[in-house]
């Protein structure tokens, strides 16, 4: 499915990854792996830290947290906006929507159009569209979206195969119209059929956590789970983004009448440098046009993952004429979107850390 | 056949990948472990494993990962 989208623009944006860093080798340490093969993983995967909430923080801890952050450094104004839209796979609760928690933390006005996504991976690109068509309407001007999550909290300690690689993070973006005559374009597919591939079984209404969905199963190779925790059908996960993301990418940019070399920057989700090594390969592109190094610093923080890659290599660093990116997220749902727009220069663009509590 | 049962000795010592037809099902090679074959596939044979090969059906037994090298032009 294509979309075309005119007179919008991202204008700002804020990075948030927590402060509590973690170390992959040291991670690996407390499983049934060899050192030499976490190394060899590390240097493969380009798994090194990662960043994980401490006990007990909640998505809207971080959302509030970088949105007192832009009010107080004067990056955004607690009027200014129209519509809060946080797209998140682990809500503060159940109901009432998180988004709704983070106007009623903030104090924000009650002229707010407050909405929640639960997407992942692809999440930052729907959330964006969904902003862009709010913005048609003339009582809204400005849309922040926030894309946050906490998922380490739902990740076993005792899985490998996961939690040395899980991340935290939060982004807020700012959106609004472009006086330019600018035209985004973008698609996104589903296929809920592979719904499982990337799960948290338990703790929904088709299976309520119980004390039985809490229990650590083992699931190979010392690994262990339980239906309370993410899991993850690594090989799948894997085949489906070098089967679908380079054609989702190639149709886009004939879509656009653009070609590969016309873009600066393609800004993707990152799983692992290793997938996106292959990713690059299968679509001839050199991997300096694919940034790959926000999985090594932060950790996978599903669709949080493509802000902060644009946070960490573009703070400071636009050009003034722009740059031709095109975004690309891809996982839980399974989902896959992509996006082609010109970067200009933002009016703010930073990567900042979420304290740790006070030890007393 | 010899050097891919050393890389895979390499990566898994623990096992004896002879004694088995199924890898994976045996518990021998997961996900990770089949990212690192491929890079020392790669690497070994002076290849590149397109990312839409790397499925568990293509690294089960030494004859299948026979078979996706011989698509690549190499006699393992």
């Amino acid at each position: 499915m294509n979309f075309v989208f005119r007179k919008k623009r991202l204008t700002g944006l804020l990075a948030i990854v927590p402060a509590n860093e973690r170390s992959f080798l040291d991670d690996m340490r407390s499983f049934n792996s060899s050192e030499s093969r976490s190394i060899k993983l590390k240097e493969m995967m380009g798994y090194d830290k990662h960043r994980v909430v401490e006990e007990g923080i909640c998505v809207s801890d971080l959302a509030v947290f970088g949105m007192e952050y832009a009010f107080t450094k004067g990056l955004l104004k607690p009027d200014d906006f129209d519509a809060l839209i946080l797209v998140t796979q682990s809500p503060d609760h159940f109901m009432p929507p998180t988004s709704n928690i983070i106007q009623g933390r903030l104090k924000l006005k009650r002229d707010l159009f407050c909405l929640d996504i639960n997407q992942g991976c692809a999440g930052f690109l729907i959330a964006l569209m969904q902003a862009f068509l709010l913005l048609d309407q003339e009582s809204i001007s400005k849309v922040v979206v926030i894309n946050a999550d906490v998922i380490s909290r739902k990740t076993s300690t005792r899985d490998r195969n996961s939690y040395p690689l899980i991340g935290d993070a939060a982004s807020i973006a700012l959106v609004e119209r472009d006086s330019n005559d600018s035209v985004i374009y973008g698609n996104l597919k589903m296929d809920g059929s592979r719904n499982e591939a990337l799960m948290i079984p338990a703790g929904g209404f088709r299976m309520p956590s119980t004390l039985e969905t809490g229990v650590l199963q083992d699931v190979g190779d010392n690994n262990l789970r339980a239906n309370d925790h993410l899991r993850m059908d690594g090989s799948a996960v894997f085949n489906f983004v070098q089967v679908e993301v380079p054609p989702m990418i190639e149709s886009l940019l004939s879509f656009a009448g653009e070609t590969m070399a016309s873009v600066d920057l393609f800004l993707c989700h990152q799983p692992n440098r290793f997938m996106l090594q292959k990713l690059a390969d299968k679509m001839k592109l050199p991997h300096e046009k694919m940034p790959m190094n926000v999985v090594e610093r932060f950790g996978n923080s599903s669709g949080v993952t493509i802000p902060v890659t644009i946070a960490l290599n573009l703070q400071g660093t636009l050009p003034e004429e722009g740059l031709q990116v095109c975004l690309a997220g891809f996982g839980v749902g399974l989902t896959w979107s992509s996006m082609l727009m010109r970067f200009r220069r933002l009016s703010f663009c930073e990567l900042i850390d979420f304290p740790n509590r006070e030890v007393t | 056949m010899k050097r891919v049962a050393e890389i895979l000795k390499g990566i898994r010592p623990e096992f004896d990948f002879t004694t088995s037809n199924d890898f994976i099902g045996d518990g021998m090679l997961d996900s990770f472990d089949m990212v690192l074959l491929v890079s020392a596939l790669d690497k070994a044979f002076s290849v590149s494993i397109d990312g839409v090969e790397i499925i568990p059906e293509n690294f089960k037994n030494f004859r299948t990962i026979e078979a996706l090298l011989r698509k690549h032009g190499v006699q393992a």
